[in-house]
């Protein structure tokens, strides 16, 4: 079993950012009917990183920030967390709902309920890419929604790896409306053991 | 003039008077602050779990609450502090997402079991504790006052 990250070969890791890939490119997709609006995604990326640098990506770990969390089981229990600031995600919701942008920066009711469904579709749409990839069963939990800072979200998903190790393997895709306007993080922090079936499935396990 | 120092994820420090210890987004985490008021001399730990004992890697001896008092508490003497003088203030230990029940999701509570029952063998009294709920915290902690300020999105900002 890779107990530690860092043991990844470079084909492993290229292997896992191309699940990034065909995951997001169908999750953009979707994105992309919802609001019908075009989507673009980055190119995934893969990290090995220690705890404290997971929030980093997001702006640090104080940012306000609303997150969306998946539970994964089946044949790799992972978890997904799908974090956006503020600002993006009144504004995917007002495209869900299609409002008009108002610029504004808080959350009613409604507007985490479309936040939290807008997740549940990139995830499962996220995850289905990856089961077909994979022959895997992948089931997501309901999503659980929280608007805090970016580092109090992430500390309690991380630290299910803190008895294994100090680092944590994520697939980072980052969504996009127009050139520029990032929309949102996708994290896939597969649980260690998860790895080996994922690496198993994918044939690189070696 | 203090300075204010940054104390990461699984991180410990120890300051002497004035300086400020911070630490940013407090989940489930909790900041551990003590403080020997006649050496002067404040530190803070930040952990993330409770326990080194089952952890299959415990290298990193400032994750976990019964490790990083210990080595909080040896980093403070070096510095002058004695254990017998030592006060603690906590905080954080939440739980920000409901899923289920499962026991994984309550690492916060579980934290903030254990913080206590650690600072209570080293014989280390507890003044203030600002634990659990569903909120972050971002902490500093004043090695001057020994005030501990917390600030949370939503729930406003307290000093305790």
């Amino acid at each position: 079993m890779i107990e530690d990250f860092r043991d990844l070969s470079g084909i492993q890791l290229d292997a896992l950012k191309e699940i990034g890939n065909i995951g997001a490119g169908n999750a953009a997709t979707a994105l992309a009917v919802m609001t019908q609006d075009r989507i673009d995604m980055s190119v995934p990326q893969v990290g090995i990183m220690p705890f404290d640098k997971v929030a980093e990506l997001v702006g640090g770990p104080d940012i306000p920030v609303v997150g969306v969390y998946f539970q994964v089981t089946g044949s790799a229990n992972s978890n997904i967390l799908f974090i956006l600031s503020i600002e993006k995600a009144v504004l995917l919701a007002e495209l869900l709902m299609g409002l008009p942008p108002s610029h504004g920066n808080s959350l009613g009711d409604m507007e985490m309920s479309a936040v939290a469904e807008a997740g549940n579709i990139i995830s499962g749409t996220y995850l289905n890419a990856l089961a077909m990839f994979t022959q895997m069963t992948l089931i997501p939990s309901v999503p659980a929604v929280g608007v805090d800072m970016a580092g109090a979200l992430l500390d309690g998903v991380l630290a299910r790896y803190g008895e294994i190790g100090d680092y944590v393997l994520v697939l980072e895709n980052m969504f996009k409306k127009g050139d520029l306007d990032v929309i949102g993080h996708l994290f896939l922090i597969p649980e260690p053991g998860a790895l080996d079936s994922i690496l198993t499935a994918l044939g690189v396990n070696y | 003039m203090s300075n204010l120092l940054q104390v990461g994820m699984a991180d410990l420090k120890a300051v002497r008077t004035p300086d400020r210890l911070m630490t940013a987004g407090l989940g489930s985490c909790i900041g551990i602050c003590l403080l020997d008021r006649i050496a002067k001399v404040g530190g803070m730990a930040h952990i993330m779990l409770p326990s080194s004992q089952q952890a299959r890697s415990n290298q990193n001896r400032a994750k976990f609450a019964d490790t990083a008092v210990e080595d909080l508490i040896v980093e403070m003497e070096r510095m002058g502090a004695s254990p017998k003088r030592l006060t603690a203030k906590i905080a954080g230990g939440s739980q920000m997402f409901n899923i289920g029940s499962s026991e994984i999701m309550k690492i916060g509570e579980r934290n903030a079991r254990a913080v206590v029952e650690v600072l209570g063998q080293k014989g280390i009294r507890i003044l203030a504790q600002d634990t659990g709920g569903n909120y972050g915290r971002t902490i500093i902690f004043d090695s001057d006052t020994g005030e501990l300020l917390i600030r949370t999105i939503g729930q406003g900002e307290r000093i305790i």
